[in-house]
């Protein structure tokens, strides 16, 4: 697939924010449930709800670039009881409503229970977004990088190991009392979603081998030797440029490398300094690190799908 | 239920391209608006066909054989591009199973050409919309059209017939029974889209030709003997045996 950078930046960027907000959430339930005792100031929620916002709207925004027509953007929303990308775009407001509401309620400083309430709503309404976007992908079925549940664990993991990154920097610098926890929030996070990626990319490698379409099912001809010749077309079209990402082997494997470099040990080694040292510029660095990483992870994400239509458009002439 | 569809006889079409060309034409001239065309005259020209012709070769030189195999949106039972879209402008008509874009709800998402396995859809660049191959029904239900040209332009236009169009859930139709009594497939079955359009397959045709055939008994040659003319003068009448 060609990666359109609209959809990376749409993906990545509500991903932080929806981490953000479940780690602010997080800080106040474990307050209220005692397993935390920090005196916190409303404004400490407060900001975080509104830069996690910013997160949001800057993901919606990306997303209206991908669109042919914009202006017919709300239409999107009537499919939704069969289209993942229907549900997706009912999500990404409605948690964003909820997500202000929680920013209200304690800019209006209301008692605990009402923002626990609101909060809790926003989790799910999290994790229904997260899941929403994970299964655009992940539904195409015949799509079979995409087509697996890790498709779903990774995006989760993702927002939470960059949103719980970003959360540890703006604590660093709001509130410190809250630095460890979700430092090492972050840290766990990104060490699992180091596993679950690890995993869905040695089973990417696997489907290379095991292809179940070819060629010869798609013009069904089962000799064992059949070569296009040509594709009815001579300077491309929308099929060679959508489905290719133009790009040489190597150039995708360096992008590998640069992600699995960018994403997972060096935010870690710039946590785990900035933990120790107490230095929130570390911590910012650490975040920044990795949501270009997860650029170039997204970027891998579209790239690495070898769609089947493909197999139509091997050889020009 | 009606399911329209087009069958194709790989045996019969030789790869002209008039399918391609006719498509275009009738669906550039429509109520629909142009089919782009970028730069046609230039190095590399680009634009929306809803049909093309293409080539494969089958097996190993020197026995090769040459496949030429149209391709176009195969208006799958199942279609995968309709439940994903978003706006509900991806649709499959309940009344004759044709999958249809509308052109004024599309967003441009790209959403079904990702679900489309076979890469039957394509982006028009310049009306922002995806488009893809309506069966020509803006031409199939034609009352000012004669009976007999209510079909897809691709249909008209292919000079040796290799392509049919009719209903396969009519098990008389005329694309039932090829199916039926040709061996028709289906283009990766193993996705389970179930796609209407069906391919006939390509088989190798021998005519036996006994010896005695070769030789006509009353040929008038045997009978009349070879005339003797001047070779610079003879035209082609003064050969002529009759």
């Amino acid at each position: 697939m060609h990666p359109a950078f609209s959809v990376i930046f749409l993906t990545t960027l509500i991903g932080v924010g929806q981490g953000l907000f479940i780690a602010v959430f997080t800080a106040e339930y474990f307050n209220w449930i005692g397993l935390l005792n920090v005196e916190v100031d409303p404004m400490f929620y407060i900001i975080g709800g509104l830069v996690s916002l910013v997160f949001m709207a800057g993901g919606l925004l990306a997303s209206f670039f991908h669109l042919g027509h914009p202006e017919r953007a709300w239409r999107a929303a009537s499919q939704w009881r069969t289209s993942w990308l229907s549900r997706e775009v009912i999500a990404l407001p409605a948690f964003m409503a909820i997500e202000f509401l929680y920013v209200l309620a304690h800019y209006l400083q209301f008692n605990e229970p009402t923002t626990i309430i609101i909060g809790i709503v926003g989790v799910i309404a999290t994790f229904a977004l997260f899941i929403c976007t994970g299964m655009i992908y992940a539904c195409l079925s015949f799509l079979r990088e995409w087509a697996s549940p890790l498709t779903i664990i990774n995006f989760i993991l993702f927002g939470l190991a960059s949103g719980f990154i970003f959360a540890t920097a703006y604590s660093a610098y709001a509130n410190p009392a809250f630095v460890q926890t979700f430092g090492w929030f972050a840290v766990a996070f990104t060490v699992v979603v180091f596993i679950t990626r690890s995993l869905s990319l040695s089973r990417n490698q696997k489907l290379k081998q095991k292809p179940k379409t070819t060629t010869q099912t798609a013009i069904g001809s089962h000799h064992t030797q059949v070569t296009q010749r040509s594709q009815g077309q001579m300077g491309g079209s929308y099929n060679t440029r959508e489905f290719f990402h133009g790009k040489t082997e190597m150039f995708l494997k360096n992008m590998r490398g640069i992600f699995m470099v960018l994403v997972f040990p060096v935010p870690m080694i710039l946590m785990g300094l900035g933990l120790s040292a107490g230095n929130p510029n570390l911590l910012l660095a650490a975040f920044v690190i990795q949501y270009v990483g997860l650029i170039a992870e997204r970027w891998y994400f579209f790239a690495q799908v070898n769609h089947p239509q493909n197999l139509y458009y091997q050889t020009v002439s | 239920m009606t399911q329209l569809a087009l069958v194709i006889d790989l045996n019969v079409c030789v790869g002209c391209h008039a399918c391609v060309t006719s498509c275009k034409q009738w669906n550039t001239s429509g109520d629909a608006g142009p089919l782009p065309d970028d730069n046609p005259y230039g190095a590399n020209p680009t634009g929306v066909f809803f049909n093309r012709v293409q080539t494969y070769e089958v097996g190993k030189f020197p026995n090769t054989e040459t496949i030429h195999f149209p391709k176009s949106c195969l208006h799958c039972e199942d279609a995968p591009c309709v439940p994903v879209c978003p706006t509900g402008a991806s649709y499959k008509r309940k009344e004759d199973g044709i999958v249809l874009v509308d052109y004024d709800k599309c967003i441009g998402c790209k959403y079904c050409s990702w679900a489309c396995p076979y890469g039957a859809r394509e982006f028009d660049e310049h009306d922002k919309v995806m488009k893809k191959c309506t069966l020509c029904v803006d031409r199939i239900y034609d009352q000012n059209l004669p009976e007999t040209e209510r079909k897809p332009a691709c249909v008209m236009a292919c000079p040796p017939g290799a392509r049919l169009f009719g209903d396969i859930h009519d098990p008389d139709s005329e694309v039932s029974s090829a199916i039926r009594e040709q061996g028709g497939f289906a283009l990766m079955p193993e996705l389970g889209t179930q796609p209407s359009n069906h391919y006939l397959p390509r088989h190798k045709r021998k005519i036996p030709i006994h010896e005695d055939e070769l030789v006509r008994v009353d040929s008038p040659l045997a009978k009349e003997e070879k005339k003797d003319y001047d070779e610079g003068s003879a035209s082609l009448e003064d050969s002529a045996s009759w």
